[in-house]
């Protein structure tokens, strides 16, 4: 049971790794669902009048 | 769309079950190595991470050689996820090798053949993802990462043939197909199965992703359009 810090560091940074990278991608889908409300909001208020109005 | 979403769902637990089953094949069932130590039971992850990773390099060649041929977005999409997470893989195998050379060689890094060009090829996807990150308003930006990931998937076999390639005093790292003992062959095997499903999970993940960044692109595009109008 010698040395096991180098053990207990190593699976401690793989999941530090994993866990980062998913907390991203969950960050990046919440900022583009924002974005998208947004840019459904702006689109609707600047919409040109159709060619019947 | 309720489908795709309970296939997601069983894949997610499956992700989470084969870790679990990893984790208690690599520290239960695997016997402890007799020159290294425990500190040997680091190899489980360290390789399938290596694995994933230059399967990520290769989804990259592919998906670049295949943008390049028809000029179509997915492809182009394939290869930016696939590169995102072979940096990501990429990096679990530079961090947990040294902590495994450590104890075993005395020392973190070497400048070593495998060592080396894994580290040149780590670098040179990074730079790939630069260029994407850098470049996306630039209708040259896929074309020119395309071309790096075409290049970029040379130093693969590099890096994966580098213990035969070089003088046996200059490496570190042992020979390729080393004997396992069947139990340490079996956890490798399981570790291999859950990484394998960690990549096909990320990356569904990732491209979904890719494709809602795509559509709201094109709804800036439009909004500008509208405003000049």
């Amino acid at each position: 049971m010698e040395k096991l810090q180098y053990l207990f560091a190593a699976y401690a940074a793989i999941w530090v790794i994993l866990f980062a990278y998913i907390m991203r991608l969950q960050s990046r889908a919440k900022e583009l669902g924002e974005e998208l409300e947004r840019l459904g909001a702006d689109l609707s208020s600047t919409t040109p009048p159709s060619a019947d109005a | 769309m309720k489908n795709i979403s309970t296939a997601s769902k069983i894949l997610s637990a499956l992700v989470f079950v084969s870790m679990l089953v990893a984790l208690g094949a690599v520290f239960l069932y695997a016997p402890m190595e007799k020159v290294m130590g425990d500190t040997q039971r680091i190899f489980y992850f360290h390789v399938p991470a290596a694995i994933s990773a230059f399967i990520c390099f290769f989804l990259v060649f592919l998906g670049s050689v295949q943008y390049l041929r028809t000029r179509e977005t997915r492809w182009d999409r394939l290869a930016l996820c696939s590169a995102e997470l072979g940096v990501m893989f990429g990096l679990i195998v530079l961090v947990t090798g040294p902590l495994w050379a450590k104890p075993i060689w005395g020392v973190y890094w070497r400048w070593e053949p495998r060592l080396t060009s894994m580290l040149i090829t780590f670098t040179i996807y990074v730079a790939y993802l630069m260029i994407r990150t850098h470049g996306t308003r630039s209708g040259q930006a896929p074309r020119l990462a395309a071309v790096l990931g075409i290049v970029a998937f040379a130093n693969v076999p590099l890096v994966y043939y580098s213990v035969d390639l070089w003088a046996a005093e200059q490496q570190l790292h042992p020979p390729r197909n080393v004997g396992l003992a069947p139990e340490m062959r079996y956890t490798l095997w399981i570790c291999f199965a859950a990484y394998a499903l960690l990549l096909v999970q990320l990356l569904l993940r990732r491209l979904d992703l890719a494709r809602v960044e795509e559509a709201v692109e094109r709804l800036r595009q439009r909004r500008d359009e509208l405003a000049d109008y």
